[in-house]
Order: structure tokens, then sequence, then C-alpha cells
């Protein structure tokens, strides 16, 4: 078995025993992305020197028995976590020469466990799209069929963890970031309960919704890695004071007894027919293995899509005023006067996608819209999570399609956004509720993956992590590669 | 709620953003668009619900009056776009 | 035609914490620029407020000494302007629910007439940086190390009729926040600064006139200046048939004129919502009570117990207790002399016009409590007459030793040796032989007037020094002899 075949754990295994030193996995890694990268973009930086560094200074801590529980393996970070001394773009011209004075809490703790981060991954721009079209580097191409889409916004971490250029990834979930495309990868992507996980230093986009969480090829890596995530964190006041759980040592537990909600706005009569075919075949498969699926309804959530894009954009049309050319980022040439600074810095150094969501937040906000707008969609917010509140009176796990669609071609939907927005349907009620989620894969469609979502009840993530890991020791969907890059 | 090119431009100078005069009509219909999907919140029976600023129920947790930061120009200043004596240089402001 | 005046105040008050409100940025003053300027008041990105225990404290503090509702529950929300000193291009401040909710202030005018005030709310929020216009040839230069300090913005309702009363309301503001200790009080520094939004209307007349909003006055003269030019400003438009268009104005303290501010014309659009990184603020019923037990005594307070306990007249009370500074100068002067008359009378009198002829608060007061006190020490043991006490402080305020030091120094022990002050005496007599015969010749009229004279005479020969009392007693009996 290659390197690049193995799991985050048996990479962190092998390491850990000396089967093979942290720099011969890492040399390993940056060998297959300078290889295969050019094709998929999935990297904005590779930070070879400072990976081989981590490298060594990793074996060098196993041979005096130290180091951290995940010492010496490497993985990348999406570019939207403050990476210090290294470029943190947020995939926009914006950030495109800013370098980070400090760590993120993420990179920090993952740093405290040994990680070694072979680059910062691309996205879309400051995390808005879920294609991947909108980074100001180019679109990354997903490794299943070069010609379509990973996913977005975390889609260069996706497409980098499918393609095995990196056993594993971070990635942030606003709207469906990290499982989208998750789902049109083929991996497994998990975002935390909101408050979990720090953001500090995880550059905001809608700071009610955002959540960092692990991408990785199995539940059981995902479990790993998140849990060198977790914890509190006093420089993020949202982020809770709570013991922190053990993702771990559940992982294996049966699940006879679970009972799964399928809701039924979840599979529309509108529903791709192999989607949800693919979708009730894993159902199925943990329902042989002792679980109870029941039918529920969560009639708010068709209005998610809706809400969601009065909340993020009025939230991110207010964190985005920082980039003003002013501290750090991109400034225009000769401005004449402070107004013509700010407008044509932030105009040139932004791009389209994130002007129209400024623009839509600003105005969802502004004199004598915002209770039409912001109050209305903060108040449908509350009987979303109420509907999830009562659905879990009655079930532990809620399951469906990640994504109603497969990865789409490259520039399909180009000038079809509301569609694009459409199709996270099924992943912004979870961002909006805060309750944890993941997809996995579930099957595949015409050469192309399929994500099934299983939404936890808040601080559950370590009752979805089994449910996944149950399903991922009986299938082996999670274990099938792309034959792109299957060389070293 | 359709807008029209005036609001577009009268939020784009809110928002600190220039909206060309042939880009006006585009962004226009885009931003009517996303405004018309969104506008099946109206439908919405949302009574005397209360709004939802955050996820969770919690409260905002207290830190101690220490000084724990430093000085940290020399870490800072070189990546502004232009500075002068430790200041972020801009042109002139006018009260 | 007969005007009416409406006046209410925005003020600001910087807290006096040790860090910034959302960052632990130290917020001492006087720093090289930036150096006091971490991540989060730079707004980095990805970087997130936390709330100061401190402010809150100092907040609540506030409200509980003008008796206000303490909201349990309160919360930040964003307010948006783009400004080059406001990094994250919003305000953290408290909007729809305040920390403070309403309270009331009692002032007190010079005719003694007392008027209540109420204020509507005071929130907590951050201060901005500050522009640098000077040295950059031509642009400007951003020094946030001001950015962040906590501050509440206390907002009165439109209670004031005339600048009298405002500037009455600002001392009476001043007086509290340094009483309770939640503000250095330090108006040229800033520490307090006030907005105040003035309209007229036809005495009688009940709705409001358009008001006008001028901004960042940070002293009381210029608050009264500025509020007599912007009163007949309005007045004169109105009479000369114009329309007030509501706007912010600047105050040029140098002068002496006021303009509208072209910068935020269009920024009235805030779009406040609330801030999504910061969560709702509880306050428990039994951190409000502890609060409450420490709050300090307030102005009031103290002004009726050094009536009480000094017996001060109201007027010297009222110079003495509204400024906590003074209060406890005050006091110490009083541990140390033991006699509050004289001492109340020493601070208001000639140390109050010292300081205020170099332009000094009291607490930069060259002369310490101790020192005066000393010195109202040696005028009541006769050891210095009250000219000489007065010569003391002079040295004392110029640094040139304790009194003991200063009196030993300069030889100013008054004389008090009755026999050396009866040679003296003789010998003044024996000089101005004409007058003194002039006086013995005279009636008890005329002898009051030529008394004065001889006691000149006596203190020139003695350098002021001889013992007045002793001096008369000795004059009167030789010159009848």
């Amino acid at each position: 078995m290659s390197l690049h075949d193995k799991s985050l754990t048996q990479l962190r295994d092998g390491i850990q025993q000396g089967d093979f030193s942290s720099r011969e996995v890492t040399e390993h890694f940056l060998a297959r992305i300078k290889k295969h990268d050019a094709q998929l973009n999935s990297f904005i930086s590779v930070t070879e020197e400072r990976a081989l560094q981590q490298a060594d200074a990793a074996d060098q801590a196993r041979q005096k028995n130290q180091g951290g529980v995940l010492n010496g393996v490497p993985i990348a970070h999406k570019d939207i976590f403050c990476t210090r001394g290294i470029r943190t773009s947020c995939a926009s011209r914006m950030l495109d020469n800013f370098i980070s004075p400090y760590d993120a809490t993420v990179v920090d703790k993952l740093g405290n466990a040994g990680i070694v981060t072979l680059g910062k991954t691309n996205m879309d721009e400051f995390a808005m799209g879920s294609s991947n079209e909108t980074s100001f580097y180019g679109p990354v191409k997903n490794p299943w069929d070069l010609e379509r889409v990973p996913g977005g916004s975390s889609g260069g971490s996706a497409a980098a963890v499918a393609a095995r250029l990196a056993p594993a990834a971070t990635g942030t979930d606003t709207g469906g970031s990290i499982r989208q495309p998750a789902a049109l990868c083929g991996i497994t992507g998990l975002k935390p309960t909101y408050g979990t996980v720090s953001r500090w230093g995880m550059i905001a986009f809608a700071s009610s919704l955002d959540q960092a969480g692990p991408m990785a090829r199995s539940a059981e890596d995902c479990a790993l890695l998140l849990q060198n995530m977790v914890g509190h964190d006093e420089k993020d006041s949202t982020c809770l004071n709570r013991a922190v759980d053990n993702y771990l040592s559940d992982l294996d537990n049966d699940i006879n007894g679970l009972t799964i909600g399928l809701p039924e706005e979840f599979f529309p009569a509108d529903l791709n027919g192999n989607i949800a075919d693919v979708t009730r075949k894993a159902i199925a498969e943990l329902e042989k293995q002792g679980a109870k699926v029941v039918s529920i309804s969560l009639p708010s959530v068709k209005l998610s899509v809706p809400t969601y894009y009065v909340i993020a954009p009025a939230e991110a049309s207010s964190n985005l005023s920082r980039f003003d050319g002013v501290r750090y980022g991109y400034r225009c040439e000769d401005p004449s006067d402070l107004m013509d600074l700010y407008k044509r810095s932030r105009s040139e150094g932004f791009g389209d996608e994130v002007k129209r969501r400024i623009l839509v937040g600003t105005y969802a906000l502004s004199h004598g819209y915002y209770d039409a707008y912001y109050l209305k969609a903060q108040k449908v917010r509350r009987l979303i999570r109420d509907d999830f509140a009562r659905a879990f009176e009655k079930v532990d796990v809620i399951a469906g399609p990640t994504s109603p669609e497969l990865a789409f071609g490259l520039g399909a939907k180009k000038d079809d956004p509301i569609t694009m927005y459409m199709a996270d349907v099924f992943t912004i009620a979870v961002n909006l509720a805060g309750l944890p989620a993941l997809s996995m894969p579930g099957g595949f469609i015409d050469g192309l993956p399929v994500g099934v979502q299983l939404i936890g009840n808040y601080f559950r993530e370590g009752q979805i992590l089994n449910a996944a890991h149950r399903f991922q020791l009986a299938t082996d969907w999670h274990t099938q590669a792309p034959t792109f890059a299957g060389d070293i | 709620m359709a807008i029209n090119q005036d609001t577009i431009l009268r939020v784009a100078h809110l928002a600190r953003l220039q909206v060309s005069e042939q880009d006006c009509e585009e962004t226009t219909s885009r931003l009517n668009d996303i405004l018309s999907m969104v506008d099946q919140l109206q439908q919405a029976d949302v009574g005397d619900i209360a709004p939802m600023a955050h996820p969770l129920d919690v409260h905002q947790p207290l830190r101690q009056d220490i000084i724990t930061e430093t000085d940290i120009r020399a870490e800072v200043m070189p990546i502004a776009p232009a500075q002068e004596d430790n200041c972020y240089l801009v042109p002139r402001v006018i009260e | 035609m007969q005007w009416e005046t409406v006046i209410g105040l925005e003020v600001h008050v910087q807290l006096n914490t040790q860090t910034k409100i959302f960052s632990g940025s130290s917020t001492q003053v006087g720093a090289e620029a930036n150096s006091q300027a971490s991540l989060i008041d730079l707004g980095m990105p990805g970087t997130l407020p936390v709330l100061n225990r401190e402010a809150v404290n100092k907040a609540i503090l506030f409200g509980l000494a003008i008796n206000a509702d303490i909201n349990r529950h309160s919360a930040f929300e964003r307010k948006n302007y783009f400004y080059p000193d406001l990094p994250k291009g919003y305000q953290t401040t408290q909007l729809e629910h305040p920390i403070v909710g309403a309270g009331i202030v009692e002032i007190e005018l010079a005719d003694g007439r007392k008027k209540n005030v109420r204020i509507h709310h005071a929130h907590l929020e951050e201060d901005a940086g500050k522009s640098l216009h000077e040295d950059f040839h031509g642009m400007s230069g951003i020094d946030l190390n001001r950015a962040g300090t906590p501050l509440i913005e206390i907002v009165s309702e439109p209670d004031l009729s005339t600048s009298e009363e405002a500037v009455a309301f600002a001392r009476k503001l001043h007086s509290i926040v340094t009483s309770i200790g939640i503000c250095d009080g330090e108006m040229s520094q800033g520490s307090l600064r006030f907005d105040v939004n003035v309209s007229v209307r036809l005495k009688g007349e009940e709705k409001l006139g358009t008001r006008t909003e001028t901004k960042n006055l940070n002293s009381f003269k210029f608050m009264e200046r500025a509020i007599a030019l912007e009163v007949e400003r309005q007045i004169d438009v109105l009479e000369d048939g114009g329309t007030i268009t509501q706007e912010t104005r600047l105050f040029d303290a140098d002068t002496n004129t006021a303009r509208a501010m072209r910068s935020k014309e269009d920024a009235n659009d805030y779009r406040y919502f609330p801030c999504p990184d910061l969560l709702p603020v509880n306050v428990s019923e039994a951190e409000i009570e502890a609060l409450r037990d420490a709050l300090p005594e307030l102005p009031d307070t103290r002004k009726a117990r050094f009536i009480e306990q000094y017996s001060l007249s109201s007027y010297d009370a009222d110079m003495l207790a509204g400024d906590l500074n003074m209060a406890n100068y005050f006091e110490a002067v009083v541990t140390q002399a033991n006699d509050a008359k004289l001492a109340a009378n020493w601070v208001t009198g000639e140390l109050a016009a010292r300081l205020n002829a170099s332009d000094l608060n009291i607490q930069n007061s060259p002369v310490s409590a101790t020192d005066l006190g000393q010195i109202i020490v040696r005028l009541k043991d006769d050891t210095i007459s009250s000219k000489i006490a007065k010569q003391v402080l002079e040295a004392c305020w110029n640094g040139e030793g304790s009194p003991d030091q200063v009196i030993e120094a300069k030889g100013l022990k008054q004389m008090s040796d009755s026999g050396e002050l009866e040679k003296i005496v003789d010998q003044l007599i024996a000089d101005n032989a004409t007058q003194a015969q002039a006086y013995r010749d005279a009636d008890e009229n005329k002898r009051k007037k030529m008394f004065g004279f001889f006691v000149g005479q006596a203190m020139k020969a003695t350098q002021g020094k001889a013992n007045p009392q002793q001096i008369n007693a000795l004059l009167e009996k030789k010159l009848t002899q």
C-alpha cells in the first residue's frame, strides 16, 4: 500500500511505530502535490520548506518519545485560516499579499498535536460559493472528473483529500462548505456544533454560522482530526466552555436501536431519483445494523435558503468592511482621496460574487428594509431551529442526501447563481440551527460520488461519527479513489 | 421588493463599492433575482416569534482587566500598504 | 419673537480600565503611535472581541450612581460606517439593549435652583482611533492606540434649556464619574467629550425644532460658547425666514466659530444589527448588589456630609465636594490642619486661584495637601501671620521646600518677643515724632485713620514678621503714653 493510500490514522500509527518517518510521508505528499496539482489547482500555497522543517522536528520528537498525538502527520489547511508568516489569502485578490502575523487557534491546536502543514488549499473567495469557481486563483477541478467542479467553498481541501494529495484537511462550513464539497468529491467531512471549534483566526464570512471542521477520507479520520481541533478558547466569545467530548471512544459502538429520522423535506418529489436511491440504500445499511428509521417533517426548512441569503450576506457585509486598503491587504494605485481609496481598493480587491453578497447584505440591513429582511430572517431562523428541536425529541440522527445534485460542469451555473444557491437547501438549515452534521460517501452515480448527510443533535458529533464509522466498516465507498493521480 | 439602479448605487456607496454604469443594469438584475428568491420569507408566519441572533442560548463570557497584549508594530506595520512614523497613511481625512 | 432653547447632551466617558473593552491592550495615553494596537484593535482578519469585565462593572456603577435601571440582559450591536480611525468598518456599541436604562441627574444652578435632568440610557461602546493631520505632507496618519478604549455614552433627554444648565449638567456628570472612580476626568485628553444637541422653538410652541449636533466638545467653556453660538445662529436663520438643517457641526475653539461637518453627511444609514461575535451580556442581581455595596460616596452625599461634618457653607461644600480629587485634597488638609474652616478658605481661595491661573488640576497642585495643612498649622500656632502664610505658600508652590523649611530658610517666623517688638515700636515713634504728636492731638476718628500708618511702618521694619496683635497693642499703648 502506497503511503498516500493510507488513512490519517494509519499514517499517524506508522510514524509513531517507526514504520516510516514523517519526512518520508511529507516528501511523498509534497511530490504528489508537485506532480498533480497543476491539473487540480487545489492548493493556493504549498509550504514545502516549512513542512519539511516541521517533519524533521516531528521525527526528532519521536526519537525522544515526545510529540503530540498527531506527531508528524501532514495535512492541508483551507486558506481561510490565518497562518503566521504564510500568505493567508481567503482566495481573494484583497488578501493576495497578506502574510498573517498570527496563527488561527485551529492551526495552533493542530500544530501542538504535531501536525505538519503541507500548504493552504483553494476555496471560493471569502468562502462565498458552492463550486470553487469564485477563487481569485482560478477554479479547482474535481478529481473524479476534471471537467467538473469539486463543490465549495472548501473545494480545494475536498479535491486534495479525494486525490490523495493530502490525507486530510481543514475546512469551514457556513452553509454547507465542508459537507457539499465532501459529497461531490467522495470524502467525509464534518461541521461541528456551532461554538465547538474556535473561530479565532478563521477569516469571518458569517460569524453566527461559520464553523471549522475536519475533512478526511473516513469518519474515523475525521474523529481523530476533530479531537485535536475542538476545545474552549478564551479568544472566541462564542466558543463554548464545556468539557471536550471523546469522539474516538464510541466510534465502534453498535448502532442497534439508533433512531434515524428521514425528513420528507429532504426527499422532495423533484429530487434526482438516483441520488434518492443511493441515499435510501445507505440508510438501509444502517437499518440492517439495527437502526430504526422513522419519517419526520421539518416544515420551516424550506425557508432556509432565503433565510440564509439574508443573514449570511448581512453579516458578511459588515465582516468584510475591514478590508479597506488601510492596514493590510490590497490597496488601489494612487487614490485621489479617501473615498477613492475605499471604493477602488474594495472594488478591485473583491470578486463579483463577494461584491454581490456585500450589496445584498448592505441592502438587507439598510434603513427601511431591516424589519422586512433581517429581522424576519432571524425569526424564521428560530422556527427552523425549533423544527429540529422537535424532531430530536423523537430521533437521534436525521439523515438525507447532502446535495440534491452531483458535481456539475465547470462554468455550468455561472449565469445562474440562484439555482446554485438553492442547491444548498439540505445543508443550510443545519448552520442556521447550529447543529453538527457530516457528509459521507454513500455510493456513485455515473462515476461521480454521492454524499449522505447525517445530522446530530447539539454536541452529538460522537453519535453521527459512530453511525458513519459503522457504515464505513460495512461499505467501501469511502475507500474508492479517483483514477486521476493513481500513481505516485 | 424589486430594487432599481438608483437604490443599487446608493447601497454600493454605503458599502464603498463602485458599480460602473455599464455594470449597473446587470448588477441590478442579479440582485433582483436574489431578492425575489429571498422574498419567499414574506410568506412565513412568524407571529410573535423572537428573533434569533445566535444559534445557542448562551451568554457573553467576561475577560479579566489585565494587559495581555504587547507592542506588535514590528510585525504589523510592514504589511501595511502605506505607513510612516508608525502611523497608517491615508489620503487626507477631511472632517 | 420670544425663543426658547432645547438642549440634550450625549456624553462620551472614557472608562479608566487597564485594558480595552474588547482586547487586552493597554489604554494608557501618551504611548508611541500604534504601540498599543493589538491584532483585535487593528481589525486583523479573523480576530474576535472578548468583553472586559471591568468595563461592564464601571458602566453598572454609573447606572447605580444615577439610580438608573440596570438591564439584566444587554447586547452589543454593530454600527457600520467607513472611517480610517474605525479599523473594522463598524463600531461595536449598544442600541436596542443598553446596559443602563433610564435614570435621573439632579443639577444645581448658581441661584440655588435645582433641576432634574432625565437620562434616557447609557450604553457601552468602543472608542475610535485618531487621525493625525500634521507632519504627513498632505496625507493623514492613523494612530489606533485609542481604538477600543471603553466608553459609556450617556444620553440625556432634551431637558436643558440654557447653556448654564447644560454646563451644570456636564459638570455634575464629571463630578459623578470621577467620584465613583470610573473615569479620570481629564477633559483636555478627551476623557469626557460632549455632543450637544440644540434646537430652538418659539415660546409656547410644543413641537421641537430641528436640532443640530455639535460634536466632541471637551471643555465646559467650549461647550458654553458652542451652545451660545449655535442658539444665536439658529435664531438668526429662523428670523430671516430660513430653516434649520439637521446636521453635525464642529466647533473651533481657536476662532470661536462652528461649521457643518462634511465627512459624515452621507453616512447616516448605520445599518445597526446584533454583533454576531458577542453574546448577550447577563448581569445577576448578586453582581449588581455587590457593585452597589462598593459604590463610592456620591458628590451629593459628600456635599451634605461636608456641610454637616465641617460646618461649611453650601457654596464652599459645593466647590469642595464636587470633584473627588478636590474633596480628597480638602479632607487631607483638614486632617493635617485640624481646622475645616481655614482649610476650606485656603483651598477654595488662595490655592484655587493659583491653580486656576496656571490652568492646573488639584491633583497636579505643586503644593501638597500636607504642606498646605502645615502652613495652616503654623498660622494657627502664631508662627506666621496670614500675610506671611501666603508668602510661604508661594515658596512651596515654587518648590522651595516644605513650609517649615521655607519659614526657617527665609526667617519668616513671626516676631512675638515683646521686648524686641517694644524696642522697634519705641524707635519707630522716635523716628516719626511729628506724626506721633499729631496722633496724640487728634480725636478718636482721626486717630483711627492715622493708626494704620504706624502699623505699616512696624511691618516694614520687621519685614512683615511682627505679630499683628502684639504690634497693635504696643502701638496703642506707646502712642497714647
